[in-house]
């Protein structure tokens, strides 16, 4: 009963923001440089979230997220380019690429562990790019020119359904166990849970949210070449989930926002921005080492304030 | 009646041999320890029980049904369940999770709410911390809740690894207590030790192990009274 409270409040700011977006830039208010920026928060975040259910929640390091997002960027490019399909089925099917290249890849390198499984990943990320890169179907190193589709609705839209998914995973016996592995991976066995399983599920079902990302983001910027999609890209993404701290999903989305447009704005002073963006990253390191919002989510502060004493929520 | 009947098996941990030609044998209903240094191989020994380890050779039969290489989920399933060395518990869980996921493979919600209580009942300590972060536990506390997880599978046979480790002489004291208490209420317990004293104070058999092989055998009576374990394992005289 609480649950589903919680998620009408949810849904309600959703619609709010969408509304006032979508009102100003309906009106003109915004121009498309603002428009633009907030598509590429809302792909951001998606990207994040999905990262967060893998690292976060199921706690396998994996720095090739940028490798998924390629996927469903090309996938969903070939499905309006050159099948000529509409919008919503690329984004579907660059989904659905995208979590089956998860699963190839998850199932042999998810047996490995910490450090182990962050090459591998890193590694398959990188094969995927230099497969688009010799595939001249899609354009090799020139890329491939997409038209711009992505707006504001269709990035909103995809956004919420990411974010509904992914919380209600988590709060399922499904997603306890997932955390199960992430806290001890030998209990976890011991009491009985197929630890390989999860893993495997929570890498597609984080694929599949990137690959959405990738047709999002392919169709927001007239062409896409492998050159966009290298470990910088991943590190990107990774850099989301760390800041916003490892476990808590309003965290990384926190964070996407905040990234996103520091990036954004220092675009006007490209000899600095690298080194702004940087101090930003280490200021936060050394004040929250634990990230913005440690494992705590914002819904834990409306608890608290109920409950002044600090509750007893974290031991407190 | 047998319950659990190990045969001539062989672990290796890549090419270490870390188990040879072990056999052992647990009755219903007993406590049974196993004892010996540091390395010996027990730990190896519970693992494989589990299903975290594969033995190369030999046979594991539970209740009558070959459990040996299967997976832990379906040796869980089965009634074995396996409170490791360590503790383990799943720190930035609440207590009342943690315990839920002990319960993972079981589908009697009737059921698991009253096992809930009766650990309650046996750990009252746990229900005071019930919406507490595991992490926060004492290691008396951790160690309580590991067990009273393994009690939350329901299971036939516990396999207990090291219970005493790094806790306080009052706490272990409880903690065999308990060992007692859920094998008076008819689980099978298999024990594995440092503190072969108390081990054997409890048990009703108990086993020896070795450099990976099992060197003696008996009632814990008489291995309690035989020379070479006092010499080696109970202080001496």
């Amino acid at each position: 009963m609480k649950k589903s409270k919680q998620f009408w409040l949810f849904i309600i700011a959703a619609v709010l923001v969408y509304a006032v977006v979508q009102f100003f830039i309906a009106n003109g208010t915004m121009n498309q440089f603002y428009s633009n920026t907030f598509i590429f928060i809302a792909i951001n975040i998606i990207l994040a979230v999905s990262l967060h259910l893998v690292i976060g929640i199921t706690g396998q390091f994996s720095i090739g997220h940028a490798g998924f997002l390629a996927v469903g960027a090309y996938i969903s490019a070939i499905v309006t380019m050159k099948l000529d399909l509409p919008f919503i089925v690329a984004i579907i099917v660059g989904g659905m690429v995208a979590a089956l290249a998860g699963l190839i890849v998850g199932i042999p390198s998810l047996r490995l562990k910490g450090d182990y499984l962050a090459i591998a990943t890193l590694g398959f990320a990188e094969i995927i790019r230099i497969v688009f890169l010799n595939i001249d179907y899609v354009g090799g190193a020139a890329g491939m020119q997409v038209s711009h589709l992505t707006t504001w609705t269709y990035a909103f839209v995809c956004l919420v359904i990411t974010i509904i998914v992914i919380v209600n995973f988590t709060n399922s016996r499904h997603g306890i166990a997932a955390i199960s592995v992430r806290e001890n991976e030998i209990a976890s066995d011991a009491m009985g849970i197929n630890t390989t399983y999860y893993k495997v599920a929570a890498f597609a079902i984080g694929s599949f949210f990137a690959g959405v990302a990738g047709a999002l983001y392919s169709h927001n910027f007239y062409i896409i070449q492998p050159s966009q999609f290298g470990f910088l890209k991943s590190f990107d993404i990774l850099i989301f989930v760390v800041l916003g701290g490892l476990g808590s999903l309003s965290g990384a989305v926190l964070s996407a926002i905040l990234l996103t447009v520091v990036s954004t704005y220092l675009q006007g002073y490209p000899e600095t921005r690298m080194i702004i963006y940087s101090l930003v990253l280490i200021l936060v390191m050394l004040y929250r080492p634990k990230g913005l919002m440690g494992t705590m989510e914002i819904t834990d502060y409306f608890k608290l304030w109920r409950t002044p004493k600090g509750g007893d929520q974290h031991g407190k | 009646m047998t319950m659990l009947k190990v045969e001539n098996i062989d672990v290796f941990y890549g090419n270490i041999q870390a188990l040879r030609d072990v056999s052992i044998t647990v009755n219903q209903g007993e406590i049974v320890s196993l004892i010996g240094a540091n390395g010996a191989g027990k730990s190896t020994l519970l693992k494989t029980l589990s299903g975290l380890l594969k033995p190369k050779k030999g046979k594991i039969e539970f209740l009558d049904k070959s459990i040996s290489g299967k997976q832990a989920q379906s040796i869980v399933k089965a009634g074995i369940s396996h409170v490791p060395e360590g503790r383990r518990v799943f720190a930035n869980l609440t207590v009342e999770e943690n315990l839920e996921l002990g319960a993972f493979l079981r589908k009697d919600k009737q059921g698991i709410h009253q096992d809930m209580q009766k650990v309650y009942e046996i750990f009252p300590r746990l229900l005071e911390r019930k919406k507490q972060h595991s992490g926060t536990l004492s290691g008396g506390e951790q160690q309580m809740l590991a067990m009273g997880r393994a009690i939350m599978a329901k299971p036939k046979l516990v396999l207990l690894d090291e219970p005493s480790m790094g806790l306080a002489p009052l706490m272990v004291k409880t903690i065999f207590q308990v060992i007692k208490d859920i094998n008076n209420e008819g689980t099978t317990v298999l024990l594995v030790e440092q503190n072969a004293n108390m081990a054997l104070s409890v048990a009703n058999r108990g086993y020896v192990i070795e450099t990976g092989r099992v060197v003696l055998s008996g009632s814990a009576l008489e291995l309690q009274n035989s020379e070479e374990v006092k010499l080696a394992y109970l202080g001496g005289h």
